[in-house]
């Protein structure tokens, strides 16, 4: 065993303390008949040829593309100050902090991690951190249904199409989810069609608990937030507001648009894309909800000596205290990943986090005249601040061929918004600080040679009746 | 009284000054944000602190120094498995090929994590004696939702809608019932015997047609093999009803016993614990489930595919109706998974096995060794961790476990789990792991058994205890009773300070 101390000697001088001659006998209370089968797994690999094998599956993944992919997992620039302070073993081999005494470095950057988020979200009450922004809206509606006891939560259909996913799995079982549809045409394309909202809120035998809708949505779009929340609010229900952190260094934030919770993926805080995670779910919410939040919450307080402490508290709402009757189930969740978001934080300072917003916006504004100079259009007329909709005939083959040249153009929209009239033909693309003019210029290229290319081979350009 | 000793650090909020930390990044143009509409604008800037890099690096480095890690001492917390985290998984983990991998990156471009979740989900499956592993809860806890939804998904399809209960023992992870009332069930708590296990008859009056399901912790929360669990898998199937299992102790029984081999339906693995990937200060984990054939149709989206061509990709939404679907955005905690592909290497089956044999030793020759000092109410063989308890100490001296735990960190070691599992007066939960020397493990007992004499001899010592810790006890109440929840730079600096 490639970790562990024990010499022969010392598993020797053991045995004979416990007076027993095999640690078999340890054992012996696992029924013959249920006594596992040979555990058959590769043979064990030394460190040094366990690195190489490592690093051979990561070199089989291809990372150098010039990526335009977003939705939902932006990459950001990180100081690597970041990593380094991440990289303490005092910081990463740590648990829990049950016993805070020897905890207060965990506590108070938890502490602060709270404190943070409740600046840039204008929330007061924020949860040390949920799995990702999926799980972390999924909570946030069951908030609302606990809080009003009401049982139906209607989500924006432009919310991202996982965060929806996972929402009609945790309600699956006992409660209802409702879409309500975006607008189709018009200048508010691609955003939440406030009239079906009305309408959805009206069903007076259902009354709603809470209002999902994102800022930006999934398709990079400004919705209506205020008037959101003010029709959920006049139908009793409560308004959860999707967010992006970044963007909030530029984008009113969920308290001041009148947002009972805010909810979110934090991964865009300097935090890898890795495949998927382990992110960070942002969870925040009102002084009224501060019964209804889950997840680990740190206070302020003091110690016997009267110095400054900090401690896990209201505790009462957690699963090892109150099992069956607790907000959640959540036990083990993100602490890492709100650490290093704070780091992150930190590091480049909210002028920083501004500039950050402000280039997603100003390289986006130039992908999108490369785009359209290529031939490339957008599907919708509203604003957006780094990620947006372009119409691209059979938009899923070329997004392969571009992979050919060296370039990931976004997400085909078709692939996960399948039933969405009107995106069959989408290509969803995002900028940020680190998508670079030279990258643009060969997206642009590429993607005019591309279509040039397929409108030679049809004689024409198809539109959006390719069967899927 | 400072409120800021040596090593305590003043708040982020405290040491900004407006004008520090500009310069890692370059201005854009002035007009970037000028097509942003009106009423989506923040009006006024977030008030985040403003700092230069040399402070943010001497105030997270000091409060880490805070803190009582793995890498700094033993840290035996019962139910946690707090082992070793090996270096080479964080170096691994961070590979650009993993680190920047976009989890909506195309099949083709994410060959090598694809493989590597393949692989990874064959090996948890014969680990576990199950079919198939999904690898997407991000947590124990939500793995635990994963099954239970999916053995409710399974009941329904079999027109069998009536099953609302979930059977758990009280000597449970509080995670258990919680899951079940997220799952839209009943949580139905049934006692231990007096042995510790499960009480198998009280279990058979329980069972009904009712029961969708039965959560087992194998070995139990108390450190006990439960040697009657064929017998009680029998009784969960002849009621219909269908068997989970709790893995947070997987790591007693690793190459000795597979829950599916035994009649388990499913079971989650809590790879932070059993396969070492670092605990983070209260997460990430990564909570892959393990089911049996009649599950297999339910299992989260997306999996993860092998083509007959021997290329991997990951499973479209909706490609199997059957599926209950989400639990949480893209694939899984992948980071934290690729450490646990790692661990699982570097081991071998073998290894693994030793793993095992190495904890369950130590915890035995702990538990001998704290015989004298301390009760042991369920005395035979242990599994990776065992259950001691102050009841008598505290019946001789008022000295109550919470006391012993804080004078533990006077002699330098983290606090076992304390008052749990519930039912345990004064106990505390004693896990030592595989990773602890002989040495350490002496030094801990020596260091318990001074205490219990302390508790007679010197016992306002105890009380008083911790002396030798950043911070001594704290003011719990009024942390709840007058919630401070956040830093307000906003008042002004003005210190939101406990009274």
């Amino acid at each position: 065993m490639p970790y562990g101390p024990h010499t022969g000697d010392d598993r020797a001088r053991m045995l004979a303390a416990l007076g027993i001659d095999s640690v078999d006998r340890l054992f012996d209370d696992i029924p013959a008949h249920l006594q596992a089968s040979e555990l058959r797994l590769p043979p064990p690999e030394p460190e040094l040829q366990l690195s190489v094998h490592l690093a051979a599956l990561a070199a089989e993944n291809r990372t150098d593309l010039a990526s335009f992919l977003g939705a939902g997992v932006y990459r950001h620039w990180s100081p690597p100050a970041v990593d380094q302070i991440l990289l303490r073993g005092e910081w990463y081999t740590a648990y829990t902090p049950y016993q805070p005494e020897i905890s207060q470095g965990t506590l108070q950057s938890v502490y602060e991690y709270q404190s943070l988020m409740a600046e840039l979200t204008g929330l007061p009450v924020v949860s040390a951190s949920h799995y990702d922004g999926a799980s972390a809206t999924a909570e946030a509606a069951l908030m609302t249904c606990r809080q009003t006891r009401r049982a139906r939560v209607l989500v924006s259909a432009a919310v991202h199409p996982h965060y929806r996913a996972t929402l009609r799995t945790y309600f699956g079982a006992r409660l209802e989810v409702d879409e309500i549809p975006m607008a189709a045409s018009g200048d508010e394309a691609g955003t939440l069609d406030l009239a079906a909202l009305e309408r959805l809120l009206a069903d007076r035998d259902r009354p709603v608990a809470g209002v999902v809708a994102a800022q930006p949505n999934f398709l990079g779009l400004f919705e209506p937030m205020d008037r959101i929340g003010e029709l959920a609010h006049a139908a009793g229900a409560l308004f959860v507001a999707v967010v992006e952190p970044v963007s909030l260094a530029v984008l009113a934030p969920p308290g001041e648009y009148g947002a009972d919770v805010a909810a979110g993926e934090g991964q865009p805080m300097g935090i890898p894309a890795q495949y998927g995670g382990p992110y960070l779910g942002i969870l925040a919410a009102t002084d009224a909800l501060v019964r209804q939040i889950p997840g680990r919450l740190v206070g302020l307080t003091t110690d016997v000596d009267g110095r400054r402490a900090y401690v896990m508290t209201l505790r009462a709402r957690e699963q090892d205290i109150r099992r069956d009757r607790a907000a959640s189930n959540i036990c083990t969740n993100q602490a890492l990943l709100a650490l290093a978001a704070s780091i992150w934080l930190a590091s480049i300072g909210p002028h920083g986090l501004r500039d950050v917003a402000a280039w997603g916006a100003q390289r986006a504004a130039e992908l999108e005249s490369a785009l359209a100079a290529a031939g490339a259009f957008r599907l919708h007329p509203g604003p957006y601040l780094n990620e947006f909709a372009v119409r691209v005939p059979d938009a899923r083959a070329v997004h392969r061929r571009l992979l050919d040249r060296g370039i990931l153009a976004g997400l085909p929209l078709a692939a996960v918004l399948p039933d969405e009239r009107g995106l069959e033909d989408g290509l969803l693309v995002c900028a940020t600080e680190l998508t670079t003019p030279d990258e643009i210029a060969r997206f642009g290229e590429a993607l005019h040679a591309e279509l040039a290319a397929s409108a030679a081979t049809d004689g024409r350009v198809p539109v959006g009746a390719r069967s899927r | 009284m400072g409120v800021v000793g040596e090593r305590l650090q003043p708040s982020l909020f405290e040491r900004s000054r407006p004008g520090r930390g500009d310069g890692k990044i370059p201005h854009p143009p002035q007009d970037a944000l000028d097509r942003l509409p009106g009423p989506a604008r923040r009006r006024e800037p977030p008030a985040l602190p403003e700092l230069n890099e040399p402070e943010v690096v001497r105030h997270y480095v000091n409060l880490s120094q805070l803190n009582y890690a793995v890498d700094t001492g033993f840290y035996p917390l019962g139910s946690c498995t707090m082992k070793f985290n090996p270096k080479l998984n964080e170096w691994a983990a961070r590979l650009a090929g993993f680190a920047a991998l976009h989890p909506l990156a195309p099949d083709a471009v994410a060959q090598g994590t694809l493989r590597l979740l393949w692989e990874l989900e064959g090996a948890l499956a014969e680990i576990g004696g199950m079919r198939a592993v999904t690898l997407q809860p991000a947590a124990g806890a939500q793995g635990e939702l994963t099954g239970i939804l999916m053995i409710r998904a399974y009941h329904h399809a079999g027109g069998d809608t009536d099953r609302t209960d979930v059977l758990v023992p009280d000597s449970s992870h509080g995670t258990n019932p919680a899951t079940a009332t997220m799952a839209g069930l009943r949580t139905v708590t049934v006692p231990s015997a007096p042995d510790g296990g499960v009480d198998v008859d009280a279990f058979r009056a329980a069972l009904g047609p009712r029961t969708a399901a039965v959560m087992i912790t194998n070995p139990s929360t108390l450190g006990l093999f439960e040697e009657r669990i064929g017998e009680l898998l029998d009784a969960v199937h002849a009621a219909g009803a269908l068997a989970y299992m709790d893995g947070a102790n997987l790591n007693a029984i690793l190459g000795r016993f597979k829950p599916g081999e035994a009649g388990f339906d499913v079971m989650h693995f809590n790879v932070h614990k059993t396969f070492s990937t670092p605990h983070g200060g209260g997460g990430p984990g990564a909570g892959p489930v393990g089911v049996g054939e009649r599950l297999v149709p339910y299992l989260p989206e997306p999996r993860v595919l092998r083509e007959a061509d021997g290329s991997f990709r990951l499973e479209r939404a909706g490609e199997r109706a059957t599926s209950i679907g989400r639990l949480r955005s893209f694939v899984g905690n992948t980071g934290v998974l690729v450490r646990a592909y790692a661990y699982i290497r570097a081991h071998g089956g073998t290894g693994l096995r030793e793993v095992s044999d190495d904890a369950v030793l130590a915890a035995n020759y702990l538990k001998h060794r704290l015989r004298d000092a301390y009760d042991l109410p369920y005395d035979r063989a242990c599994k990776h961790e065992f259950v001691a308890s102050a009841a008598s100490i505290r019946r001789r001296t008022g000295i109550r476990t919470l006391d012993i735990a804080k004078r533990l960190i006077d002699h330098g070691f983290h606090p076992p789990t304390i008052y749990f599992p519930l039912i345990v007066e004064e106990g505390m939960l004693i896990e030592p792991t595989e990773t602890e020397s002989v040495e350490t493990l002496d030094a801990f007992a020596d260091a318990l058994i001074a205490i219990a004499a302390e508790a007679q001899s010197e016992p306002q010592r105890v009380r008083d205890a911790p002396r030798h810790a950043p911070v001594r006890r704290l003011d719990e109440t009024t942390a709840a009773r007058q919630p401070n929840l956040r830093w307000r730079p906003s008042a002004g600096g003005v210190m939101p300070c406990p009274d």
